[in-house]
């Protein structure tokens, strides 16, 4: 790759070292020409300014367009590439790394403002932090670890086995989405804002203590229902789970290795996708199915105020998921709901 | 990217209506005016229902009883306010009306209606003068400001102004001290009765504890206060400060 290191004439900004541009990495090559023709050369002039206060923060002339959209590389490694949000228009959207300069709606004088999106931390991070939490939180109340409950009850185990298949199915859970998070997801972006780690490990290690907490009290009732109810229970959360690592599959195998494309998921030849015909996010659909069979199965108010509160935030994603799919491709199924069949 | 950006309580300041870009309707204005007036006079009513009683029993114990009605009828109806917001009719955020509406209404419903023993408290005078004062100002306040067109009764706007900013400064404190120990007073009794308690074993594996949840809103005052004073404090200078720039252009 090559690293042109170009000095910028007026770094206006007061930070430590002077602001270089780094372009990104060469566009692939798809095939060798055949021969070589005279190709013009063009070259643009280039400024960046900041977005909000509109400073110059470089300025080069003489960029030549071979080169795809940069980043402002400071010497101080605080300004890490991830960080740096360059764009057209201050208040517009990020351009990507894929972006080529001459592919741009720019003249030969073009003008990218940069905004700092503020410390950035990776979803892969994010990720394994916030599922690991609930892994270990609900096994230290399964355990009943001192501080809990009554200390009569220390280390104790729950005489109901409804409770111990409960331990077994929220860790499960949880082990896949790590594995999934290491070995399975592609993930679009590579970081997200550093602040979403406190906001998400709240949230799930709250939610996970605070259910975990009455599933393996000494006070614990079981179903109603008995048997019939957690046998229930179970075979909708396996089937869940086990359709929801279909979908997570088919979807990385829309991906190539290390690409960030998109396309539009269809069944395979699995059952457990045969639901792209009727959703657009499957994999949250049967997210929602696997907390239900967990809700069914323990029958507590705290994990069924979990169940919802997911499902709300799902819906979210969802909706706005089937909104980028719809925008993005002109011929997207229209027999598709967000996340429930026709109705949502 | 960043988070939207919390909306301050907004009111219309502006002169003329047309530089409103997509402002409520003549309908909604006229809605919101008989809304803030009969608010006014509502608050009003306590507020004289309260000097009655003092002067009739020549002591500031049990005015409660005294405005109990009117008080539960009229912050109750502030509800509605959260409403305005959701509709877009009034320019402020949802979840800000609706937590400080919601905390109103939790601390007259949950706390002084449920626990009769505190309704006899000194503390409970304190809010509710507090709550009286404010609210007649920030509701006189709006209905000006919504007919502001009237270029008179810009003055009397500014004036409420001033001082709905400036009263603030000892009502709010004033306010918080009588609700916390309000909460405080009520604690025992709360622990005694299990009033809104739910304990194990039950069929839903929950448990609430009510007790403990008094405790928690009073210590969530800690973070909260604070940052709503100097909100209203920087709003206040932002306010003086166009006073100030208005009376010049005069």
């Amino acid at each position: 790759m090559d690293t042109l290191a170009l000095e910028a004439t007026q770094p206006k900004k007061a930070q430590n070292g002077a602001l270089v541009l780094l372009p990104g990495p060469p566009i692939p090559a798809k095939r060798k020409p055949a021969k070589k023709t005279k190709k013009a050369v063009v070259f643009f002039e280039v400024e960046i300014l900041d977005a909000k206060t509109k400073d110059k923060l470089c300025f080069l002339d003489k960029y030549c367009n071979c080169f795809l959209v940069f980043h402002v590389f400071v010497s101080d490694p605080q300004w890490y590439p991830a960080r740096q949000s360059i764009r057209l228009d201050p208040k517009g959207k990020s351009l990507k790394d894929e972006d080529v300069l001459q592919h741009l709606p720019v003249g030969t004088t073009a003008t990218f403002y940069f905004r700092d999106l503020g410390a950035q931390i990776s979803w892969v991070t994010v990720f394994l932090t916030e599922y690991a939490g609930p892994l270990l939180i609900y096994l230290m109340f399964y355990f009943r670890v001192p501080f809990i409950y009554v200390p009569k009850y220390d280390f104790t185990t729950s005489k109901h086995w409804v409770v111990h298949l409960a331990c077994m199915c929220h860790s499960f859970h949880y082990v896949k989405r790590l594995l999934e998070t290491l070995f399975v997801h592609r993930f679009s972006h590579g970081t997200m804002p550093l602040r979403n780690i406190f906001k998400n490990c709240t949230y799930y290690w709250g939610f996970a203590a605070w259910m975990a907490y009455y599933i393996n009290h000494p006070l614990y009732t079981p179903p109603t229902y008995g048997e019939q109810q957690i046998r229930l229970a179970l075979t909708v959360f396996l089937f869940c789970q086990i359709g929801n690592f279909s979908i997570h599959i088919a979807l990385r195998n829309l991906r190539p290795p290390g690409s960030k494309t998109r396309k539009i998921p269809y069944p395979t030849k699995n059952p457990f996708t045969w639901i792209f015909l009727l959703v657009s996010c499957p994999n949250y659909t049967y997210e929602l199915g696997s907390w239900l069979g967990f809700t069914l199965m323990t029958q507590c108010l705290p994990v069924a105020a979990f169940t919802l509160v997911g499902f709300i935030q799902m819906t979210v994603w969802a909706k706005g998921k089937h909104r980028s799919y719809l925008k993005e491709f002109r011929d997207y199924p229209t027999l598709r709901s967000p996340i429930l069949p026709f109705i949502l | 990217m960043s988070a939207p950006a919390m909306g301050t309580s907004k009111t219309a300041h502006t002169d003329s209506s047309h530089k409103k870009k997509k402002g409520p309707g003549t309908l909604a204005i006229a809605y919101l005016v008989i809304y803030n007036v009969v608010m006014t006079a509502g608050w009003l009513v306590i507020a004289v229902g309260l000097v009655r009683a003092y002067l009739a029993r020549g002591s500031y114990h049990g005015l409660y009883y005294s405005i109990e009605k009117p008080l539960k009828f009229f912050q109750t109806g502030a509800l509605l306010e959260i409403l305005h917001c959701a509709v877009g009719i009034v320019p402020s955020s949802v979840v800000l009306t609706g937590f400080q509406v919601m905390s109103r209404v939790f601390l007259t419903w949950a706390v002084t209606h449920s626990v009769r023993e505190v309704q006899s408290e000194d503390s409970v005078l304190l809010f509710v003068v507090a709550w009286t004062v404010t609210e007649i100002i920030r509701y006189s306040f709006y209905t000006f400001s919504l007919l502001n067109h009237l270029p008179y009764l810009i003055k009397w706007a500014s004036f409420l102004n001033i001082h709905r900013y400036t009263f603030f400064i000892v009502l709010y404190p004033m306010g918080v001290a009588g609700e916390l120990l309000t909460i405080y007073a009520a604690l025992p009794y709360v622990q005694k009765t299990g009033l809104y308690s739910i304990t194990l074993p039950n069929k839903y594996n929950f448990s609430f504890d009510y007790h403990s949840f008094l405790i928690l809103v009073m210590v969530s005052y800690i973070p909260l206060f604070p940052q709503l004073y100097f909100h209203m404090m920087r709003q206040r200078k932002k306010v003086l400060g166009h006073m100030e720039e208005y009376s010049k252009v005069e």
